[in-house]
């Protein structure tokens, strides 16, 4: 599903946090919004969601206005930096959690909603972890719980929010590389709250560089490589060079 | 050289034990005098109650307990407790969970505001009840036209056991309200749950030791409470006495063992939500997890 941002601004307590910003979400698309912090990223990915309201603007699932919708209408997988699983239910009962709480005529049964999250643990390599209590869980494990809990009710849109900023280098940089190619897999519109740019660059079809709530640049990893716009495009950008040269270097590999 | 090394180490030693000796001697007498001050201040005043209620043998204690009056009391401060404890119980949830999870305007008003009860004394919080409804009071004469008896009445002295409770719910969840943030909530409401849902499957079971905890602070503070609720109550025996009342009408009038058994009458009550209180309190940290697991 495609997503369209008109002319959104947001306020906080008289600081203008976001300045009139329009974007375009292709269906399918993974997009990054990548700036430093206190940028606007995460409220404009909470805006997406429902969660924050806005001043003028429109957000557009599909062409339609979502203003009135509620939450639930939304139907939006929403992973959070710190994985806001439910502590008290078991992570199977977690992925299950948006299926249960269905009315009861458009609820699957309780066999059906077995299977269903079996699948989803599948899905995201928990396999018999269903069991478990989230604090027996390694981060990375954490985590992909939260995935598997947000896939449940077939979200239209999937929206990450720093969702490896809690976790170890390496378990960050595995779990990048497989969240991209289940995302390939399931052809779902994904946006990605990031503030790193290795994360965003390896990661997305498209990247929106955002400084104190304006867009800087968009456009492809490649092309925000090749040509910064402005000076602060130039500066975030390469703040690692020793880095950048490595993400060169695999982006030649990816190309041959 | 050998022999002065060694007296060396001795004389250290004789000195490092000294040390020693004095620090234990010092712990040694912290703990008495914590000891004799608990023993004095807690322990004798309720193995006093114990004695003279037991003075004449378990018969006459048996038969004061079971006196009209003392059982009439005794049903009366379990019906405040009984009305106080759910009432304060919704409203400390509704409160702790709009000061914790959202940001207005005079919260802080609002914090001090629910403490309140703590530092004003009962008394005082009795007489405010006494001069808005009492015959003479602000709306005493309405009510006396419409035959609502307020002072001097059931609603009195649960108005008064309600100002005095006000903040023990509050206070147990607030803390953890605010320590556990709204991420989970807004999950479960993104993953479709209703709004009673989310609070029923998602926000209580994160908080319902603490909740109980503060029901049973709150429970034993209404049966305990004497000063608000003496003013407002009028010591009507048999139909206005809680408890704590009682047993300040039968000391005064020389009843010592039917005094002191309905005070180990409330000496029980209170020992017993203690107990409760240590085993609530004991959960608590379950409910820590929610913070201290987040790292990962």
């Amino acid at each position: 599903m495609d997503i369209k941002l008109f002319n959104i601004s947001k306020t906080y307590a008289k600081e203008r946090v976001l300045h009139q910003v329009n974007l375009n979400i292709r269906s399918g698309q993974f997009l990054s919004l990548l700036g430093p912090s206190g940028c606007g990223k995460t409220t404009l990915l909470r805006i997406m969601a429902g969660l924050e309201n806005f001043e003028g603007g429109q957000v557009l699932f599909a062409g339609q206005d979502t203003a009135n919708w509620t939450l639930k209408e939304r139907r939006v997988g929403f992973v959070f930096q710190h994985y806001a699983l439910f502590k008290h239910m078991r992570v199977a009962e977690n992925v299950s959690f948006g299926l249960r709480m269905l009315p009861r005529r458009e609820r699957p049964s309780s066999k059906l909603i077995g299977e269903r999250t079996q699948e989803l643990l599948r899905l995201v390599q928990l396999d018999g972890l269903g069991e478990r209590w989230p604090h027996q869980l390694s981060g990375g494990q954490r985590q992909r719980v939260a995935l598997a809990r947000a896939l449940a009710i077939e979200p239209r849109i999937l929206l990450l929010d720093e969702p490896f900023g809690a976790l170890d280098a390496k378990v960050r940089r595995e779990l990048r590389l497989w969240l991209r190619s289940l995302q390939k897999q399931l052809a779902i519109t994904t946006v990605l709250v990031t503030h790193d740019q290795d994360e965003a660059f390896e990661m997305s079809d498209h990247v929106v560089l955002l400084n104190q709530g304006r867009i800087e640049q968009e456009g492809s990893p490649q092309e925000l490589m090749d040509e910064p716009a402005s000076p602060f495009a130039a500066n975030f950008l390469s703040l690692k060079p020793v880095r950048s040269s490595r993400r060169l270097q695999s982006f030649g590999e990816g190309l041959q | 050289m050998n022999s002065s090394s060694t007296s060396v180490r001795w004389v250290a030693a004789q000195g490092l034990s000294r040390l020693h000796w004095q620090k234990k001697l010092g712990q040694g007498l912290l703990i008495a005098i914590g000891m004799i001050f608990f023993v004095l201040v807690l322990v004798l005043p309720v193995a006093a109650v114990l004695t003279e209620a037991l003075r004449r043998g378990l018969s006459p204690y048996f038969e004061a307990l079971l006196a009209v009056d003392t059982l009439a009391a005794l049903k009366l401060t379990m019906l405040v407790v009984a009305i106080v404890v759910p009432i304060q119980t919704a409203f400390g949830l509704a409160a702790a969970w709009a000061i914790g999870k959202f940001s207005f305007r005079g919260k802080r008003t609002l914090i001090t505001l629910i403490d309140l009860p703590f530092s004003v004394s009962p008394v005082v919080a009795g007489l405010i009840y006494v001069l808005l409804f009492g015959a003479q009071g602000l709306w005493g004469s309405w009510l006396l036209a419409h035959n609502i008896r307020i002072i001097f009445a059931l609603p009195g002295m649960l108005l008064a056991t309600l100002f005095v409770t006000f903040p023990f719910v509050v206070r147990q969840l607030l803390p953890l309200m605010e320590a556990q943030g709204k991420d989970k909530e807004e999950a479960a409401l993104m993953l479709g749950a209703s709004g009673w849902q989310t609070f029923f499957f998602v926000t209580l079971p994160g908080i319902r030791w603490a909740l109980l905890h503060g029901m049973v602070l709150c429970a034993a503070r209404a049966m305990g409470e004497f000063g608000a609720v003496s003013v407002v109550s009028g010591h009507i025996r048999g139909a206005t006495n809680t408890l704590p009342l009682h047993v300040e009408i039968l000391y005064n009038e020389y009843q010592f063992v039917a005094a002191f058994a309905a005070a180990s009458l409330l000496l029980i009550l209170s020992l017993f939500t203690l107990a409760l209180k240590n085993y609530f309190a004991q959960k608590l940290p379950e409910n820590g997890e929610g913070v201290v697991f987040h790292g990962h």
